[in-house]
């Protein structure tokens, strides 16, 4: 289950917990199946309640930037934890200009 | 360097259990009072080891991984992650950032990068059809 929440043309989605491939393939789906819904202008993924995240947490966003990007709208990533800030560092998403 | 501790698991290779291995290999270290960030380093590389010998190890199909940690008097970790899978053809293409032969699952192609940056020494030794095995080391800080 993820919390989402959808005002002013933003779709923010609160996510929770440990990122790993496994949990990936369904916070994919979810967060796909409400873009196509909403076309939002903005996704924004908030980081604040992950506690874990590998490599899979960072397709995931590389992911969403293309299929927000694909309803003509832009992605933001927000309150990342110290604890993750080092392998979203290391992946190079900061140089799509999303983090926030 | 003498090993003072050592510990011994296999599983299948179920994506459930990515969580499952991270949290024993890092509850093992545990005794070498890690700091927050070095447990998260070898969480993070663990789970990068396992979901790689799922992914591509295993493809579709289902298979044992075994994991041999030892702690050694020098306090180091070291974790050796092992799979009978499909193997690597060609280790060092399959090292480079950025690569994946599974981009439909969106892989990032970051795994061995990630264990890289986050572990003091990676060794891979893989042959095609005859799986791999991955050497994770870190050498834990001794307390300030």
């Amino acid at each position: 289950m993820l919390n989402t929440d959808y005002q002013n043309d933003t779709l923010t989605v609160y996510l929770t917990g440990e990122i790993d491939h496994n949990r990936a393939a369904s916070i994919r789906a979810t967060i796909d199946s409400q873009i196509n819904a909403l076309r939002p202008r903005t996704l924004e993924l908030d980081f604040s309640r992950v506690s874990f995240m590998d490599s899979s947490g960072i397709g995931l966003i590389m992911g969403r930037y293309r299929s927000v990007g694909l309803v003509g709208g832009s992605l933001s990533v927000t309150n990342v934890p110290d604890g993750i800030s080092r392998i979203i560092e290391l992946s190079g998403v900061n140089t799509l200009g999303v983090l926030r | 360097m003498n090993v003072t501790n050592e510990m011994h698991i296999r599983f299948l290779s179920k994506s459930s259990n990515e969580s499952f291995a991270r949290s024993v290999v890092s509850a093992f270290a545990l005794e070498l009072d890690p700091t927050i960030s070095e447990l998260a380093d070898i969480k993070t590389a663990v789970s990068e080891a396992v979901t790689n010998s799922i992914v591509h190890g295993y493809r579709r199909e289902s298979g044992m991984i075994y994991i041999d940690a030892k702690i050694t008097d020098t306090r180091k970790v070291i974790i050796k992650i092992r799979d009978k899978g499909v193997g690597i053809e060609n280790i060092e293409q399959a090292m480079q950032p950025l690569f994946t032969t599974a981009p439909e699952e969106e892989r990032a192609g970051l795994g061995f990068a990630v264990m890289q940056s986050f572990m003091d020494e990676v060794k891979v030794k893989s042959e095609p059809q005859n799986g791999t095995t991955v050497t994770l080391t870190k050498q834990i800080v001794a307390l300030r």
